[in-house]
């Protein structure tokens, strides 16, 4: 981690921070940083090195609140995603009908829902459902993507041609619809039909950011250097263009993850994503909402939780993209 | 010009193709339509295999799919299951939805547009910050969760209009149902014109306007406006054919009969003529749209010339 170094006046508001280039020292000075310097500078203790661009995003996500709160919510909520037991300790699927509908109660705070189940364990174990497909989609996604899309960019001629129709393809079909329409012939109920559909779907977006961003780094004066020199595509791909292209892949992902968190409980709030006994915020949503004249309890908990899942994802995904992009502020 | 929309017509003919097939694929290989039609019951196997064979089902799926599209291009849609003509349901839907849609468009022009400038000529400030923080807490909640608060708030608790829309959805009754549906586009293009107002309102041209003593009023609308609307036009102009696809959640939740609402019964019914029909057409609308958008370029900003 960089040392706090001296940076220009009012460098603390994190909203107004200007990033100057050649602050100071740093220990996370990556392969980039290097290359841009015309090669590595062993050790560089003093001023006079500029620091990369993810040890300078770093440094200003630290110092963001936003960021702050929003990784605070996601650690919480993978936490509960990976034992839900920590914070409820009753069983999401053990209900009594005889409490059917009724209000909040010493020991379950959220009340109960129509089959008679606590609320409270119900959207804590919820967490699962979302976290997981939120994760997985991102990660098939993000990589299906950004590969397809940075062979693309690198190579150009037929195969990106190829690539962008084909996104195009995929962006002419509503998500909710080809959603609709995917799930209700691929049955089952399971997390990975969602998965799947959702990184079906998901990809052309990364793919079409990852294509631009090699683009944009391919014609930058160090890859002709290093090629001059000799490195082969494979090198150049990996070694100076991916670390250079990286940075906007990550903050589309981040803030998709959010938004597929979401589709996936509109689907199961349709009836083709999550099926029962799988414990997911859509479903109990989806099964609320016909109550809600009687028991508004029953949605306000689960969609509450939903709501701020998807807000610290898509707030994560603001503030590093403020980081990684001074020009943006 | 006119070069230019022959070929961008010409493009969209594979995507057009691609998309339509990647439907018709799901709804008629993936599933079973045949099956679908006898429900729960198990179909009769002669009777089945006469059906497959009335409607091409036993063909190889790019014939079934090329004879489908000689269909549509003549204008015939088929018959859904029920024996109701697809193209009597999309007479009946489509305008309920148009109307939605366009509620919805107005609501995020003139919300929308509004905050962004206000909050783009702010920059920086509580007021800016706060509509920010607002935008952000708008997109977290899915349409679903908003559709069902709101109609509660609106509809039941205070009653201010009426929570479920009647059948001919005149469009007093579609201002709420708008609003849901609008919502997440609305946070976008508030967010998209704030951010195009603040780069904007450093450019040379805006500080030329001033130093001539333009005043403040004039500066904005003539100016600043004029030139910071073109990415946000774009994106309105898109959203066009996402928020008819979009409309199935808003449609379920106020029980509006129109695009969303047929789809939704489409697919649960596997009634695939429908079903594909209705995306046939949504298809079309987001092409056409996205076409007219970049031509809509030109107009608002001369210094695009399309060869």
């Amino acid at each position: 981690m960089p040392e706090p170094e001296p940076r220009e006046p009012g460098s603390l508001a994190p909203d107004e921070a200007v990033t100057p280039a050649g602050g100071g020292a740093s220990s996370l000075a990556t392969s980039d940083a290097e290359t841009l310097e015309g090669g590595p500078i062993p050790g560089g203790t003093a001023s006079g090195k500029a620091r990369s661009l993810w040890s300078d995003a770093w440094h200003d996500l630290r110092r963001n609140p936003v960021f702050l709160v929003s990784a605070l919510i996601i650690v919480f909520l993978v936490l509960i995603a990976l034992w839900p037991g920590l914070i409820a300790s009753g069983n999401p699927l053990q209900c009594d009908l005889a409490k059917a509908q009724e209000g909040s109660q010493p020991g379950h705070p959220f009340g109960f829902d129509t089959q008679g189940c606590d609320v409270y364990t119900r959207t804590v174990y919820g967490a699962r459902a979302s976290i997981t497909v939120g994760i997985c989609a991102t990660t098939g996604a993000a990589l299906l993507g950004s590969v397809l899309g940075g062979l693309a960019g690198f190579f150009g001629s037929w195969g990106d041609a190829l690539l962008s129709r084909t996104a195009d393809i995929f962006f002419g079909i509503p998500i909710i619809l080809g959603g609709l329409v995917f799930l209700s012939v691929v049955t089952g109920g399971s997390l990975w039909p969602v998965v799947g559909f959702i990184v079906l779907l998901g990809w052309p977006q990364i793919s079409r950011i990852a294509r631009g961003s090699v683009v944009t780094a391919r014609q930058h004066d160090y890859v002709q250097a290093a090629r001059a020199l000799g490195a082969g595509n494979t090198r150049l791909l990996l070694r100076h263009i991916a670390p250079n292209a990286v940075a906007p892949v990550i903050v589309v992902a981040t803030i998709a993850l959010g938004t597929y968190i979401a589709l996936e409980a509109t689907l199961s709030f349709l009836g083709v994503g999550l099926k029962p006994p799988t414990v997911s915020w859509g479903i109990d949503i989806s099964n609320a909402s016909t109550q809600i004249r009687n028991a508004p309890h029953m949605l306000l908990w689960p969609a509450g939780a939903l709501s701020i899942t998807v807000l610290a994802f898509i707030m994560l995904g603001d503030a590093v993209r403020d980081a990684l992009d001074p020009k943006l502020r | 010009m006119g070069r230019y929309v022959i070929r961008r017509l010409l493009q969209m003919v594979p995507v057009f193709i691609g998309s339509t097939f990647l439907i018709f694929f799901m709804v008629y290989a993936l599933g079973d339509p045949v099956a679908a039609l006898f429900g729960d019951k198990a179909p009769d196997p002669a009777t089945a295999a006469r059906i497959r064979q009335e409607l091409y089902l036993d063909e190889p799926l790019w014939k079934q799919y090329g004879h489908y599209m000689g269909q549509i291009l003549s204008g015939n849609f088929g018959t859904a299951f029920n024996g109701q003509k697809v193209t009597e349901l999309m007479a009946d839907a489509f305008p309920v939805t148009l109307r939605l849609t366009l509620v919805a468009i107005l609501f995020e022009i003139v919300f929308g547009i509004t905050l962004g400038v206000l909050s783009g000529l702010r920059r920086g400030r509580s007021a800016d910050t706060t509509v920010l923080l607002l935008t952000l807490i708008v997109v977290s909640i899915p349409t679903f969760v908003s559709g069902y608060v709101l109609q509660y708030l609106f509809g039941v608790k205070w009653g201010i209009v009426s929570p479920s829309v009647s059948p001919e959805a005149p469009f007093d009754e579609l201002l709420l149902p708008g609003m849901v549906l609008a919502l997440t586009s609305l946070a976008y293009v508030t967010r998209l014109s704030r951010t195009s107002i603040a780069e904007n309102s450093r450019a040379d041209y805006v500080r030329t306007a001033v130093a001539k003593g333009l005043p403040r009023r004039r500066v904005v609308t003539r100016h600043l406006l004029r030139n910071s609307l073109i990415p946000v036009v774009t994106f309105i102009g898109t959203d066009i054919g996402a928020l008819m696809g979009g409309a199935i959640v808003t449609e379920r939740i106020f029980n509006i009969h129109g695009v969303g609402f047929q789809l939704y019964q489409g697919i649960l019914r596997q009634n695939s003529p429908t079903v594909v029909g209705f995306v046939t057409i949504l298809v079309i609308v987001f092409l056409m749209a996205n076409l007219l958008v970049d031509l809509l370029y030109a107009v608002l900003d001369p210094r695009i010339r399309y060869a």
